[in-house]
């Protein structure tokens, strides 16, 4: 029999084991300081050195995660958090996940730069007195258009929604509710009166339309726009702010129906491995120099008033992320109208996909 | 000597039931705990109901297979089958060429061919998707093509005197390819060509040549010899390749949600919205469920005709 020239001696084998078995044990005190939070946020939502700004001044690590679309955080925290610390769901959603019982209720002792936040933001209906959720960002919908293209500006939702003036160059919203919400608006009602009249009637306006419109776009209107595939596209003001940094002949508008208000917020969902962790974060994202950092770069309105101080007019006074008060007042925030409603809402928006 | 062990299993698995064991277990449990029991999870799913947010009950509901009745899901559901089935009528008559190219190809040449056709799987479908958005814009290279080709048609009818007719008319408009069927369906043909261009390829390749020799020099035309011999004896590949290029682009999402541009939805986007933001999971399942046993069926279809096409051969041989 030939002798095996790798068959290494018994006491080699034992030196090295007990050499692997040190690498697995750490050294004790190593986990008290240096925790890890999972954080779990919107693509490019955040100050590029934010996180790393926040290692160095805690020495906890964060594992960074991305997603697209509220219902892809919904879709994944739903069956049970699967370890993430910290998200960042929209308004509306968080209602969601209030009621589904989804959020750990924050600890305001462990948040002291709350006293940064705007006082008008610590009351909203969405989550009263703030018991789950702090807000991280806000904005609106409207209309982003290409200056050259469009008859002076169009402030209205009739041009994306009944007029043919600017047929085949429209890109409407992918998101059943919003496009909805938007007919509501240009229709003269509430974006959150659901009432089975409205619906339908929303859902033939936008049937008539649905030659006219080009595209029906998730999230990459300002693309589209820049692209000159289309001239008028509903879109979120700070991607549209993004895509007139590139290119001087595009603007935004809210149109004079008023369009959508809406907030992101900061909220630790049940389950979450390093709660304290995540609140220690939330407490630095409320810095005022580090807020103001991130809104420098999201370029979405911040409602830290101490960040806001720090920032110039050319952030301040941009009316398209602090639109003037009277489009304000015109503006609506989306409440969760329940269950049955989003079934009604998908089985209108499935026949208009079906349709021609 | 002792034989290989594999080739001992392959003899009879009756004979050598260990070792048959020992190799059929790993893919077993594999295929059931990743394959059935998720399949049984989304099979329970579709006779349950959605309580609240974000429980489901199951409570035997036939409810969630009525809806599939309904008439837009009927509708996407014909959609669905009509770019799916000229989508791959294009790509049988496109790669039926193809391949007969790639079987009568020198010895030498016949690996680099091949490669041509297998390298686009290599490539992410995503991005392969992604250079067709950008082709078949209105500003995209196609559009370019017919735009170039219209500038000298245009110039060439001036030249002969026609050119106040504006015969071609008097801009160029460009083609709408994104957010029409028609894009959705070059987009379908693109990314599944290679699925049909192997199996005929393969057939074709096994081919007896002596049959084509035999039925020129009987006399029959190129074109009747294409027609009755090499047509029927590459069937079996044709088939398959319908099977193999059908069944994935009647499931497909991405090619009709990035190239319809929302408006040319198919089945399996309905299906993706109930699992996001329509929020009904048992629907969902049903809708799967339903795209499945179509899938199932297709296969069946498909395996007996072959099962009779092998009887006929061995009858014949």
């Amino acid at each position: 029999m030939r002798k095996n020239r790798l068959s290494p001696n018994r006491r080699q084998l034992l030196q090295g084991a007990a050499a692997a078995g040190l690498v697995f044990t750490l050294p004790k005190g190593a986990k008290a300081d240096a925790g890890v939070v999972n954080f779990y946020n919107w693509d490019t939502y955040i100050g590029e050195t934010t996180l790393e700004d926040f290692t160095k001044a805690t020495g906890i690590k964060v594992n960074y995660d991305l997603f697209a679309s509220n219902d892809e955080l919904f879709a994944k925290l739903r069956n049970g958090n699967p370890g993430y610390d910290l998200i960042v769901p929209t308004n509306d959603y968080v209602e969601r996940m209030i009621q589904a019982d989804m959020l750990m209720p924050l600890d305001h002792s462990k948040l002291p730069n709350m006293k940064n936040l705007d006082p008008n933001f610590l009351n909203p209906a969405h989550d009263p007195g703030r018991k789950y959720t702090i807000p991280y960002f806000w904005g609106t919908v409207g209309i982003g258009y290409r200056k050259s293209a469009v008859d002076g500006v169009p402030d209205s939702w009739a041009y994306l929604y009944t007029s043919d003036k600017y047929a085949g160059r429209i890109a409407l919203l992918g998101e059943a509710t919003t496009v909805f919400q938007m007919a509501f608006k240009l229709m003269g009602k509430s974006i959150n009166d659901w009432s089975d009249e409205n619906i339908a009637a929303a859902e033939k306006m936008i049937l008539a339309q649905k030659d006219r419109i080009t595209a029906f776009a998730p999230d990459n209107g300002q693309d589209l726009l820049l692209a000159g595939e289309v001239d008028l596209a509903q879109e979120w003001n700070g991607d549209i702010q993004q895509a007139m940094d590139e290119d001087d002949d595009i603007s935004y508008v809210v149109p004079k129906e008023g369009g959508l208000l809406w907030e992101d917020d900061l909220a630790i969902p049940k389950g979450a491995p390093n709660p304290d962790g995540a609140h220690v974060l939330i407490n630095f994202l409320l810095d005022a120099e580090v807020a103001a950092k991130n809104a420098d770069y999201v370029y979405y309105a911040t409602p830290n008033k101490a960040a806001r101080a720090l920032l110039g007019p050319e952030y301040n006074e941009n009316p398209v992320i602090f639109p003037p008060e009277e489009v304000l007042k015109k503006c609506e925030i989306s409440i969760f109208p329940g269950q049955e409603v989003m079934s009604k809402i998908d089985a209108a928006w499935t026949r208009i996909k079906a349709a021609g | 000597m002792r034989p290989f062990l594999a080739g001992r299993v392959m003899e009879s698995y009756r004979k050598n039931f260990r070792a048959f064991l020992a190799f059929f277990t790993p893919p077993f449990v594999w295929l059931v705990l990743f394959f059935f029991v998720p399949l049984g999870i989304i099979w329970l799913y579709s006779f349950g109901e959605t309580e609240g947010l974000t429980k489901i009950r199951l409570t035997w509901t036939l409810e969630n297979y009525k809806r599939l009745l309904e008439p837009e899901i009927i509708s996407l559901f014909w959609r669905s089958v009509w770019l799916s089935v000229i989508s791959t009528a294009v790509c049988i008559v496109v790669s039926y060429p193809i391949a007969m190219v790639i079987a009568t190809a020198k010895p030498k040449w016949k690996p680099w061919l091949l490669l041509v056709i297998i390298l686009p799987f290599w490539t992410n479908l995503l991005i392969r998707t992604y250079a067709l958005l950008n082709i078949l814009g209105t500003r995209g290279r196609l559009n370019d093509l017919l735009h170039w080709l219209w500038s000298a048609g245009d110039r060439a009818l001036s030249l002969i005197g026609l050119g106040d007719y504006h015969l071609l008319g008097e801009r160029f408009m460009p083609v709408k390819f994104l957010g029409e069927p028609v894009g959705v369906m070059i987009g379908l043909v693109y990314v599944y060509l290679p699925f049909a261009v192997l199996p005929i390829y393969a057939s074709l390749e096994r081919l007896d040549r002596s049959y084509l020799e035999a039925s020129l020099d009987l006399g029959a035309s190129q074109w009747r010899t294409f027609r009755q011999i090499l047509l029927p004896l590459s069937s079996g590949g044709i088939n398959t390749a319908t099977v193999i290029t059908f069944i994935p682009m009647l499931g497909s999402f991405l090619i009709p949600d990035l190239l319809g541009r929302g408006q040319v939805d198919m089945i399996a986007n309905v299906i993706e919205r109930q699992f996001k933001s329509g929020n009904d999971w048992p629907f969902g399942s049903a809708l799967s469920l339903f795209l499945l046993y179509i899938t199932f069926i297709l296969l069946a279809l498909q395996s007996f005709h072959a099962m009779r096409q092998r009887k006929r051969e061995e009858a014949r041989g």
